[in-house]
């Protein structure tokens, strides 16, 4: 049956077994999360309550890590907001090192270790990131120089000229001698005709 | 005057880095992350076997001592179906063995798939709870790594294996570890 699409009802079971509980207890889970996490801020978003541990300082700790790993399918979601599989098996994950006794830094740097600093949000420093770092701070400072530089050279500019040296001044009365009637004789003429 | 007109091309010097930027930036693909598994061992792991389909890939020493290609696949995966063909071909071809490891998928809808579609592994292992697919750093399916005679990563494909990805760099790589 269904031999043309297969995927969707087959995407539909394991899927579909856990909705009937998940939409039950969306709303006792929101509230629940957002009675934990008043305060520290951000809405609550894809944690599901089956995934919750017991003990809350745990996990508000799973919370602040998920906060920070990227969930690898949708790229600009941490795993606590997103909805993808692959997110919540990372957030379990997390949750299932923690009770392990794993330090919150050890779980980020088991995931590190499988998926590199992608999976970290903020970047860490290090010298491959050093122009990430410094970069806009670099450009915000080239460009306060170009701004000086700019309008240093037009408050010049708008100086009046330096006097011209006696050799300039004597090549000027030169060209000047020279040319009595010519170079500037349109200036003239209109008053010449007047 | 020289400066000036220096400092004038300066806006068109910064588009053509800016263009470069982008001429790299748009040919890459976003979804092909780097991965740092490449050069390192296989991540250990256990896993069961299909039922009632032989062999298993239960763990990384069911690999060692050869060449072979691990396949990351799911019955829900509609990009695996896509590549299937190609795995056919790839095991039709009897250069290197290849197994897979379903992932995210029920036991039973994997041998559904495999009986519908046909079975194009040698050895498949499956990982219900994505933990495996975690330690191989997969982000989704399918994926395919390359892994050679001492059970290290030399190569990882994302996505379904083309045509033109296994004759221009998946055959050749393979040839050459099996050399070595």
């Amino acid at each position: 049956m269904r031999r043309g699409r297969p995927e969707p009802a087959m995407r539909a079971g394991p899927a579909g077994r856990k909705q009937g509980r998940r939409r039950g207890a969306g709303l006792a889970a929101a509230l629940l999360v957002g009675a934990l996490m008043l305060g520290a801020g951000g809405p609550a978003a894809a944690v599901q309550p089956d995934e919750m541990l017991d003990d809350p300082a745990l996990e508000q700790r799973a919370r602040e890590i998920s906060r920070d790993l990227r969930c690898v399918v949708c790229q600009n979601e941490s795993i606590d907001e997103s909805n993808a599989d692959m997110a919540r098996d990372m957030r379990i994950l997390v949750r299932d090192r923690l009770l392990e006794g794993d330090s919150n830094q050890d779980v980020k740097q088991y995931l590190v270790d499988r998926y590199g600093d992608y999976v970290l949000l903020k970047p860490p420093f290090k010298p491959t990131t050093y122009v990430l770092w410094f970069g806009p701070a670099l450009i915000l400072l080239g460009g306060v120089a170009a701004a000086y530089g700019f309008y240093r050279h037009r408050a010049t500019q708008a100086a009046a000229p330096p006097p011209l040296s006696a050799d300039e001044q004597a090549r000027l009365n030169a060209l000047l001698d020279d040319d009595p009637a010519g170079g500037r004789s349109d200036d003239h003429k209109p008053g010449g005709a007047a | 005057m020289r400066t000036r007109r220096l400092v004038s091309l300066l806006p068109l010097l910064v588009v053509a880095i800016l263009i470069g930027f982008f001429i790299v930036g748009l040919t890459k693909d976003p979804r092909e992350l780097p991965t740092v598994l490449l050069d390192r061992p296989v991540p250990d792991f256990s896993l069961p076997g299909l039922p009632g389909r032989d062999p298993a890939l239960t763990d990384p020493a069911a690999i060692q001592g050869e060449v072979v290609l691990v396949n990351f696949f799911g019955s829900w995966c509609v990009a695996c179906l896509q590549e299937h063909a190609m795995l056919k071909r790839i095991q039709a071809e009897g250069l290197v063995p290849l197994h897979g490891i379903a992932f995210k998928d029920q036991p039973e809808d994997t041998l559904r798939w495999l009986g519908r579609h046909g079975d194009p592994y040698d050895a498949v292992g499956y990982d219900t709870t994505n933990r495996i697919a975690i330690e191989f750093g997969i982000t989704g399916a399918p994926e395919t790594f390359v892994i050679d005679k001492d059970g290290v990563i030399r190569h990882k494909h994302v996505g379904p294996i083309s045509e033109e990805a296994w004759t221009n760099t998946l055959r050749p790589l393979i040839e050459d570890l099996q050399k070595g």
